[in-house]
């Protein structure tokens, strides 16, 4: 492996080591509480890049596998008479439900041209809301309740929390091989030019279709993971627009198709959202900071975060090189061929 | 029964012109500027809190407040597209146009809550309440009057596309952006002025919505941005006649089964737009290649 | 690992605009053709109706004994005809040795493949950008990358629509000597060009295009002084695009 993979592996390694830790040194539960919303977060951004980060196909219905996940697990829970930890084994099952789901939205939604593409999945997550608020298994929009556990209340929020925190490292480590992999490939050569991909031999439909199920199956399970943790589902929650575009702010601020990227937008801005709705008790001034914030993304970090300060590090590099050797230009390349792992720009 | 059919029918009918004219806002956007203007449902709710504002505090009829409000809304339009689309490159250009178009939406739903709270509103004025007897049925004035309106807008929109200068050149626009600036359009006047014509139209919208809706809110913008997407994909992008059509036939089906099942009638639109994307991606007048970029 | 390519009475038509008019021509198997003919004679029309990036309207396209009209690009690319692109079309957010991986790939292990593709790299000289973004080369470099990709899927008849366009004269040496390889070794090419230097040197035989249908053909040096090439060249004259 090469120097910088070692690096970043074990940056990741100590990252995972510092959340495992995180609730035994922060018990108070307002913190783990946190805790376990950030990681749901970091899980949805994550999933959700493996697709839209990936294809270029902005999704922003993914709400609706999020629900239906989490309907998914409540119906389920409540038919089977499930309680306790036990319902966490529905919380895969829930993922399947939305990879099911995906199939034909997949296959009506990505016919068309890219930003066709995200009205369409704009008007499914409309359906969704629509359908769970007047169909009676969910609820109609009266929502349901949850069977909650009844654990102690000090510790409630851990079993959630490692959940939460296995399923994301779960989903990075395939969001990191899906990068790696012949599939990873053609989707973002399908994001650059998917005609000419499609020229050269790539199936479009089918790669975008698998890295749809892909997303909406993790998706899913967060959303199941979620609703159990909060203990109702009502629709206006579960299909929530400012949630999807949370999630496509983090992905777009820690860097849009990259590895790190949507977990680090997570990370950043998860909890400086749930901070801000701490101290403020109106709804509206975080829509209108969020907004605001949404717009100086796009308008002067389009890359995100990330790919914009390894930028700036890869320009500094290279003019400190440039100094040392005192020679008028040097071009710092990436690493040679071989190393295709490089995951930090897309 | 018929009775309450050809009832259904005629508002429907008289509905759909006016969203047939907020349709055709958005189609025109999107076919001069190439994006899809989401904010469209949050604007259309802002005209309409404008006429509130007018007519309540200002004593204005909601008619009069028109020659206000609709040369408002085309002042934010431009502004909206001066400061936060026109700087957009690249090559995700339409993608980011459309998330700004998300923020700026949430910005004004935002502002919108911190001035009015999430309370029912809605427009009155003499004739917002009155209707007409024909044919044996009650046709509510203001529908009729809506739908004057939205005729007038429309033709207004028809002649200035089709019978000035500036109608030229946004048409030239929309069939090759590069070309028109080789004969020395300036595309970018151009496309700033469309987006207020684009936006202006929701001021009327909002007041006809406004005073047809029986009470609305912030977040109303929702229902109405969803309805107005699923009229131009079920059109096809860039076919303003396609959205006309689409727009009366959406809201008379509505109304259709509004009255058997009130709950399910918005998924007519919903369903319709699914319908023809299986089986026409391009929608029922789409002239862009259906191929998946 | 040749055939032949052959197109018969083909004729496309975009709204009012007729692009070719029953064109017809055979590339031989194991000889580099060239297809010239002013701006506007339906080139790169041509290319893209043999190679399914455009319907045909009517006529044949036939490789060796299979016809493959209609065909779309991903099947024209697995019976082995490559393409380039006028305007340079490769991945910018791929690396160099990223775009020559995604064609597809048979037969060979993702090792093979990977060094496959680095010696295809070598041959066209940019192998020490292999780990740079696409879009960072320079215009040649990326043209050379164009043709690199185009050969990793050892297509039998490769399409070259204005390989030496916009390129500096050094570079197109050393394309030409590329190609010229490449065709001892036994591949067939179709060659788009208005460069007339390099198609002269380099075809064995050339088809003349105007207005939508073939004027000429043969050795270069019969064309070259065909006066009804002579006359679609300065006669006419039209602007536009292919």
């Amino acid at each position: 492996m090469t120097r910088p993979t070692v690096i970043r592996a074990a940056g990741a390694g100590v990252l995972v080591l510092a959340a495992a830790l995180f609730p035994l040194v922060f018990t108070n539960p307002t913190v783990t509480n946190f805790g376990v919303v950030t990681l749901i977060f970091v899980v949805v951004t994550s999933a959700w890049n493996i697709f839209s980060g990936y294809s270029g196909y902005l999704s922003l219905g993914h709400a609706v596998f999020y629900g239906t996940g989490a309907y998914f697990l409540v119906v389920a829970a409540k038919d089977w008479n499930l309680s306790g930890a036990t319902i966490f084994w529905l919380v895969p099952l829930a993922g399947l439900a939305a990879a099911v789901i995906a199939v034909p939205v997949g296959l009506v939604a990505l016919r068309v041209r890219r930003h066709t593409f995200v009205v369409i999945t704009i008007a499914f997550f409309f359906i969704a809301q629509l359908s769970a608020s007047n169909l009676s298994v969910t609820g109609g929009s009266s929502g349901l309740l949850v069977p909650v556990p009844n654990w102690a209340p000090a510790t409630y929020n851990n079993p959630f929390y490692y959940l939460a925190l296995i399923i994301a490292v779960a989903t990075v480590a395939l969001s990191w091989q899906v990068r790696r992999s012949r599939f990873g490939l053609q989707l973002r050569a399908i994001r650059d030019d998917e005609d000419r991909a499609a020229g050269l031999g790539v199936r479009a439909m089918p790669v975008k279709l698998t890295a749809l199920v892909l997303s909406a199956f993790i998706t899913g399970m967060a959303g199941a993971l979620w609703v159990y943790f909060i203990g109702e589902a009502f629709p206006q929650f579960v299909f929530d627009p400012l949630f999807d575009l949370a999630v496509v702010l983090m992905a777009f601020f820690g860097g849009l198709g990259t590895l790190a990227g949507p977990v680090l937008g997570a990370l950043i801005l998860e909890p400086a959202q749930l901070w801000l709705n701490l101290q403020q008790s109106n709804g509206y001034e975080s829509e209108i900071l969020f907004g605001a914030l949404f717009l100086v993304v796009i308008l002067f970090l389009p890359r995100g975060v990330l790919p914009t300060a390894a930028e700036y590090a890869r320009a500094w590099n290279a003019w400190w090189l440039r100094r040392k050797s005192g020679s008028p230009r040097v071009v710092a390349e990436a690493d040679s061929a071989g190393t295709s792992v490089r995951g930090s720009v897309s | 029964m018929a009775n309450e059919i050809a009832q259904a029918i005629a508002a429907g009918i008289l509905g759909g012109g006016i969203y047939a004219l907020m349709a055709a806002g958005l189609t025109l956007i999107f076919g001069v500027l190439d994006i899809i203007n989401v904010a469209q449902g949050i604007l259309v709710v802002l005209g309409a809190y404008l006429s509130y504002v007018l007519s309540v505090h200002l004593h204005i009829d909601l008619l009069v407040g028109l020659l206000i409000t609709v040369p408002a809304m085309f002042v934010i339009g431009v502004a909206i597209y001066w400061l936060f689309i026109r700087p957009l490159r690249g090559a995700e250009r339409t993608s980011m146009t459309l998330l700004a178009c998300f923020a700026v939406a949430l910005i004004i739903e935002g502002v919108l809550y911190r001035e009015f709270g999430s309370n029912y509103v809605s427009l009155t004025a003499w004739y917002t309440t009155s209707s007409v007897h024909i044919f044996g049925f009650y046709l509510p004035d203001i529908y009729l009057i809506g739908f004057g309106l939205a005729v007038l807008a429309i033709t207004a929109l028809y002649l200035i596309l089709y019978r000035t200068t500036f109608g030229r050149a946004v048409r030239a626009t929309m069939q090759n952006q590069t070309a028109a600036r080789l004969i020395g359009i300036d595309v970018n006047r151009v496309s700033a002025v469309t987006f207020g014509i684009g936006t202006a139209v929701t001021a009327i919208g909002g007041m006809v919505y406004g005073a047809i809706s029986g009470g609305f809110t912030p977040n109303s913008g929702y229902d109405l941005i969803s309805r107005l997407l699923a009229i131009v994909i079920l059109a096809g992008m860039g076919s303003i006649g396609g959205a006309l059509v689409a727009a009366v036939f959406m809201t008379t089906a509505e109304a259709l089964v509004d009255i058997w099942q009130p709950e399910w009638s918005v998924a007519v639109f919903y369903l319709a737009m699914v319908i023809i994307l299986t089986v026409r991606p391009a929608g029922l007048f789409g002239r862009r290649a259906a191929r998946a970029q | 690992m040749t055939a032949t390519l052959r197109a018969e009475g083909v004729t496309k038509s975009f709204g009012g605009v007729q692009a070719l008019a029953g064109c017809s021509l055979t590339v031989p198997a194991g000889s580099i053709s060239g297809l010239i003919g002013p701006n506007g004679s339906g080139k790169t029309t041509l290319f893209n109706v043999m190679t399914g990036y455009e319907r045909i309207d009517s006529g044949q396209v036939y490789l060796g004994d299979r016809q493959i009209t209609g065909a779309p690009p991903h099947r024209v690319f697995a019976l082995g005809v490559g393409r380039t692109f006028q305007l340079t079309r490769i991945f910018p957010r791929l690396t160099v040795l990223e775009n020559m991986l995604v064609p597809a790939q048979h037969g060979r292990s993702a090792r093979q493949h990977r060094e496959h593709a680095m010696e295809l790299l070598a041959f066209t000289g940019i192998a020490g950008h292999a780990g740079a973004l696409a879009g960072t080369l320079s215009y040649g470099q990326r043209k050379l990358l164009e043709l690199a990709y185009v050969l990793v899927a050892d297509p039998a008849v490769v399409l070259l629509d204005e390989p030496a366009g916009g390129v500096n004269p050094s570079l197109i040496h050393h394309i030409a000597d590329r190609i010229r390889e490449l065709n001892k070794a036994g591949r067939t090419f179709l060659i788009v060009e208005h460069n007339m230097e390099f198609v002269m040197g380099l075809c064995h035989q050339l088809t003349v295009l105007d207005s939508g249908a073939v004027v000429a053909s043969g050795p270069p040096e019969t064309v070259r002084s065909d006066p009804r090439v002579l006359d679609a060249y300065l006669g006419t004259g039209t602007d536009g695009d292919d």
